[in-house]
């Protein structure tokens, strides 16, 4: 088989999600983004973790349902990760999967109380406000563009903010 | 099946099928998971303002909101299609907490009487949605992640920032919960 050549994509800063195929995609095979989407976003509302009760009982600690969902999706997800590394399983396009080391910084601890804060009033983190909107919770919208609104001011003031 | 379907999922059924997000889009297009990231495109493909932070090719990521308006039409989906006739079923202690700070409405998946729309020009509306939002877009962006990229998609993957960011969220969770919500209410009621 033969074997691809590492290709690094150069990120101005980086991106915790990023695109990392080398095969050029069309807009029509990113539907399957929005499919897999679409079934994320049912499983969210079907585990009810788009709840604001769901958030509060986490934070409360009067339920494990929150911890459990995600202490499971960690597990399966890095039993996943294992099994890639170990086997090199190659993407559908047969290219290598690439991980991304993450390299510490103050932003996670600050950053991380910031969003902890917001996450609590809001009872979403960025994928549920979408679901939130989407199961018809329409003032949700505002909250979205809010956190749009609080990404670009970051990306404003972010040479001034400690890292 | 449907009514099985219908009535919430267990938590072990939803974090097997949430964490399988995780292999699924490596290995469908190798594209690390995280949500937070398409916030960001959009201030890219809408606001850049020549801000270094912005000026990248979004296009190259727009796989990331094709994800995001997925979950949007999933969401839709799943309230028409497979919605729970019952009402949520919240945890005794954390309901009659809720009910003393103020909270009415214990019907659906939100509480109206903080997240109608009816409540997005009042105070209600300019903490639980503006400034609440602004904080989750802002920290998480300064944190490089949220619940997915660092919580699954960093966990996952063994990173140790990711678990510094994890703790961090959890702290200000609960922070916000026990020592900013009671004095939310106060100001709201």
């Amino acid at each position: 088989m033969q074997e691809i050549e590492e290709f690094v994509i150069e990120h101005t800063t980086d991106c915790e999600a990023p695109n990392e195929q080398i095969k050029r995609e069309s807009i029509f095979s990113n539907v399957k983004y929005l499919i897999l989407g679409i079934l994320f976003g049912i499983i969210f509302v079907k585990a009810e973790i788009i709840s604001w009760f769901r958030i509060q009982e986490m934070f409360r600690l009067s339920a494990f349902h929150m911890y459990g969902v995600i202490g499971t999706a960690i597990t399966v997800g890095a039993i996943s990760v294992f099994l890639i590394k170990k086997f090199n399983i190659k993407t559908i396009d047969g290219e290598r999967v690439i991980f991304h080391p993450k390299t510490f910084n103050k932003g996670q601890i600050f950053g991380g109380l910031i969003f902890g804060l917001g996450w609590a009033i809001t009872g979403a983190c960025p994928g549920p406000l979408f679901a939130q909107i989407g199961s018809g919770f329409l003032a949700v919208i505002i909250t979205l563009l809010s956190a749009i609104a609080g990404t670009w001011v970051y990306g404003r003031f972010r040479d001034k903010l400690t890292h | 099946m449907l009514e099985i379907i219908k009535q919430p999922w267990p938590w072990y059924v939803s974090g097997i099928l949430i964490g399988l997000t995780v292999p699924a889009l490596l290995l469908i297009g190798n594209k690390s998971f995280g949500v937070s990231s398409s916030l960001r495109h959009i201030c890219a493909a809408c606001l850049p303002s020549k801000i270094p932070f912005f000026s990248y090719n979004w296009k190259k990521e727009i796989w990331n909101l094709f994800f995001v308006a997925g979950i949007l039409l999933g969401g839709f989906i799943a309230v028409q299609l497979l919605s729970n006739p019952e009402p949520i079923q919240i945890a005794a202690s954390t309901k009659a907490q809720l009910a003393a700070l103020g909270v009415k409405d214990f019907s659906g998946l939100m509480p109206m009487d903080l997240f109608g729309v009816d409540q997005i020009l009042s105070l209600k509306g300019l903490i639980f949605m503006v400034i609440g939002g602004f904080a989750v877009g802002f920290g998480t962006r300064y944190a490089g992640g949220c619940t997915s990229g660092h919580a699954i998609m960093g966990l996952s993957n063994l990173q140790l920032p990711s678990l510094i960011a994890t703790i961090s969220f959890m702290v200000g969770g609960f922070v916000s919960t026990w020592v900013l919500l009671p004095i939310i209410f106060k100001l709201i009621a």
